[in-house]
């Protein structure tokens, strides 16, 4: 009998795991030694029964191959090697439930991004880390105790931030599919920046009409509410359960704001762009007469008359120039540059001058451009515009053209290296500066929402081809302009995709989130409270009946594991990341 | 003393949302650290109790550096304020165990911050550098 025990004891504690060490076709493999790393865990890990390397973890071929082991194999652990799990770990998690092993016994370790990649040209350098980072995710799993995800039931509506086009857009759509819309504008009107623009690319419709178009959608929708004036307070809770703080100003005397609260299961952000404003004197912006933004422009094309006439003045050569604040050179001083490409400009700007050869005659239109990005059908404008009289002329980003007041004119000086570099003139009776987007300045959302935004200051996706409309909190979603420059096709688009993401979230009646909750080992406790003190969601309390031990609501609690760093006999720690795990890989890491 | 010369080891303790994509964001662009550096993630850096951090010393690292979530913590508004807090009780227990408390560095690093992580990186490696290595200071592993 004692015998049997022992033996059953033995047996039970011999762990049978899966290594599976991916070449990343050559991402990984140019600069770890793979084979090595294999061979090392091989050689120094008994209980590791497999142990590969495979061109691509994430192919299909190779999940298939994984999915065989463990069941041939009878598996229980299993470690992934492979790019940074923020990609794939989700990929091998679903691989393992596949082949009935709980996807918490998978650790998914980084030997792409933290060690390939950033140790190039280092290979013992890298292969080592890589080699370490792969004895870390063993320890992890040896120590690791299956999971259950916690299912936590969703409130089936969506707020919307922003009654932009792309909010109304991702209205619409939610709407349709059944789903509670909740839109919040800071605004009195709907529409953002379209409501005020003329023609629009591509089929010239009028910004108000494609705004009137989609409230028209909108209205007599029971299942949307709109809130204009609205701002959004504060929000906590997580993906299925948000709460928000909205505060709606009122116009009427009396009652100033008032202040409400509104229970989604997902957020849409979509708080579009600011236009950029030249400062004061770039292109004479401010300075010369004549000198206008391309969105002053398209407002004021706006008007259906028959002549071409700006503040006053006959317009009868102009000129554009292209990539003002786009592309701009980061200053010596470190100071602050719009890097990137606005995407949309030479579209809109090639476009406007579409419009304005067919509604005016003789208007002759010179295009100073540093270079023409009409990509896709768009370059069809290009070539109708230059068919119509519009002159491309190319300047060098070193060489801008200049910008001064001619009597009742304004002097455009540029130097094309078509006609090596010689200074020319031309005099032309209005300037558009054909400005570009940046992001909202939107500082008070941002502190409440605290997204993630990228060098660039436009909110970040978690991953641009994987993962595009969603941000790294769970449940709250990016679209339209926000996110990055785009025209309006593109921003619909995208607002289409959040309403689908979000729907998907909550459309559910349960949802799946992380098992890494705080849990108590009530043998340790010693009911110091120092916990129930740090955690701010109130997810901890003490529980008389148990003899005065610390309870965790695994509901309430978000995981951060801010009660495990003061607890001072270790009796709380974070499910997923337990003491003896990090430990455990500590010693690995270090060896 | 070996001859072969000193590389420090380092351990990081990074953050799943923030300051590990910010690494992330590192190798992605090619940017450079030490690869004596060894990277463990935490949900977030408030949770990195200071006993993690001795027993990374006592496990013969020579320096740890905590890549904070800083101001972008998606769980707690002050959670700089408390992992901080932890920091410097770890680094009173290092005093008291007789070690040098500039291998222990903590900085804020968000998702993006990949120049700030190699450098700050870097610059640890280098104070430890002149530090030698950690066993040298007289500290008993086996305790």
């Amino acid at each position: 009998m004692k015998c049997r025990q022992e033996f059953k004891l033995t047996e039970g504690k011999k762990e049978r795991i899966g290594v599976y060490v991916c070449h990343c076709g050559g991402n990984i493999s140019d600069y770890v030694d793979v084979k090595k790393v294999v061979e090392e865990i091989k050689k120094g890990e008994p209980n590791a029964i497999i142990v590969k390397d495979l061109m691509f973890d994430c192919a299909d071929a190779s999940q298939s191959e994984m999915i065989e082991d463990i069941k041939a194999q009878k598996l229980d652990r299993v470690v992934v090697a492979a790019c940074s799990p923020k990609l794939h770990e989700a990929t091998f998690r679903n691989m393992a439930k596949r082949a009935d092993l709980n996807p918490y016994m998978l650790y998914h370790a980084d030997i792409r991004e933290q060690s390939s990649w950033a140790h190039e040209g280092d290979m013992e350098g890298a292969t080592s880390k890589a080699l370490a980072h792969v004895r870390a995710a063993i320890a992890y799993v040896k120590s690791a105790e299956p999971l259950e995800k916690i299912k936590s039931e969703t409130t089936h509506s969506v707020l919307i931030i922003g009654g932009g086009i792309a909010g109304l857009r991702a209205a619409i759509d939610l709407s349709r599919m059944g789903v509670n819309v909740m839109l919040v504008e800071r605004s009195p009107a709907l529409g953002g920046h379209v409501a005020e623009l003329g023609e629009i690319y591509p089929y010239y419709t009028s910004g108000p009409e494609i705004v009137k178009g989609l409230v028209d959608e909108l209205k007599g929708r029971d299942n949307v509410a709109i809130y204009t004036n609205a701002t959004v307070m504060s929000y906590s809770g997580y993906l299925g359960k948000f709460e928000v703080k909205v505060k709606v100003t009122h116009r009427q005397p009396g009652s100033e704001y008032s202040e409400i609260t509104l229970h989604v299961g997902s957020i849409i952000v979509a708080t579009g762009f600011d236009t950029y404003r030249p400062p004061k004197g770039e292109y004479g912006y401010g300075t010369v007469k004549g000198v206008v933004t391309l969105p002053d422009l398209v407002k004021a094309l706006g008007d259906g008359s028959k002549e071409l006439i700006y503040e006053g003045r006959r317009i009868r050569e102009m000129a554009f120039i292209y990539c003002v604040g786009s592309r701009q050179k980061p200053p010596e001083d470190g100071g602050h540059a719009n890097l990137y490409c606005s995407r949309y400009c030479c579209n809109a700007a090639t476009s406007q001058a579409l419009t304005i050869h067919r509604r005016f005659n003789n208007v002759k239109i010179y295009h100073l451009y540093r270079d023409m990005r009409t990509y896709g059908r768009n370059e069809l404008m290009y070539e109708d515009a230059a068919k119509g009289g519009s002159i491309f002329i190319r300047f060098d980003e070193d060489h801008p053209p200049l910008v001064a007041e001619d009597g009742d004119r304004c002097r455009v000086t540029f130097w094309s290296s078509l006609i090596e570099n010689q200074p020319v003139d031309i005099l032309v009776d209005l300037v558009v500066l054909v400005t570009g987007m940046e992001p909202r300045q939107n500082e008070e959302l941002n502190r409440t929402l605290s997204l993630p935004a990228g060098s660039d200051g436009f909110y970040k996706e978690i991953h641009p081809k994987l993962r595009p409309v969603e941000t790294n909190i769970t449940g709250v979603l990016i679209s339209g302009t926000a996110q990055a420059p785009r025209d309006v096709r593109e921003t619909l688009s995208s607002a289409s995709a959040a309403a689908a993401k979000a729907a998907s979230f909550v459309l559910k009646n349960e949802l799946e989130l992380d098992p890494f909750v705080a849990f108590v080992n009530p043998q340790a406790c010693e009911a110091h409270q120092e916990c129930i003190k740090e955690c701010p969601y109130g997810a901890i309390e003490l529980v008389e009946e148990l003899g005065k031990k610390a309870r965790v609501t695994s509901a309430k609690c978000k995981g951060c594991g801010a009660c495990v760093a003061v607890c001072p006999t270790g009796a709380i720690q974070l499910k997923g990341y337990t003491n003896m795990e990090i430990k455990s890989m500590i010693e690995e890491l270090a060896r | 003393m070996s001859t072969h010369a000193f590389e420090p080891k380092i351990l990081v303790f990074s953050t799943n949302i923030i300051s590990d994509p910010g690494i992330d964001q590192a190798g992605m662009s090619h940017i450079n650290y030490p690869s004596s550096s060894r990277i463990l993630r935490v949900p977030c850096s408030s949770m990195i109790r200071p006993e993690f951090i001795i027993h990374a010393f006592e496990s013969g690292f020579d320096a740890v550096f905590i890549a904070a979530d800083g101001g972008d913590c998606p769980y707690l508004s002050d959670c700089s304020v408390r992992t901080a807090r932890n920091v410097q009780r770890a680094s009173e227990m290092m005093k008291e165990n007789g070690i040098d408390q500039s291998r222990l560095r903590m900085a804020g690093i968000c998702s993006v911050c990949s120049d700030a992580f190699a450098k700050g990186v870097k610059s640890l490696y280098d104070i430890t550098k002149g530090l030698g290595p950690v066993r040298s200071e007289g500290h008993d592993r086996a305790s």
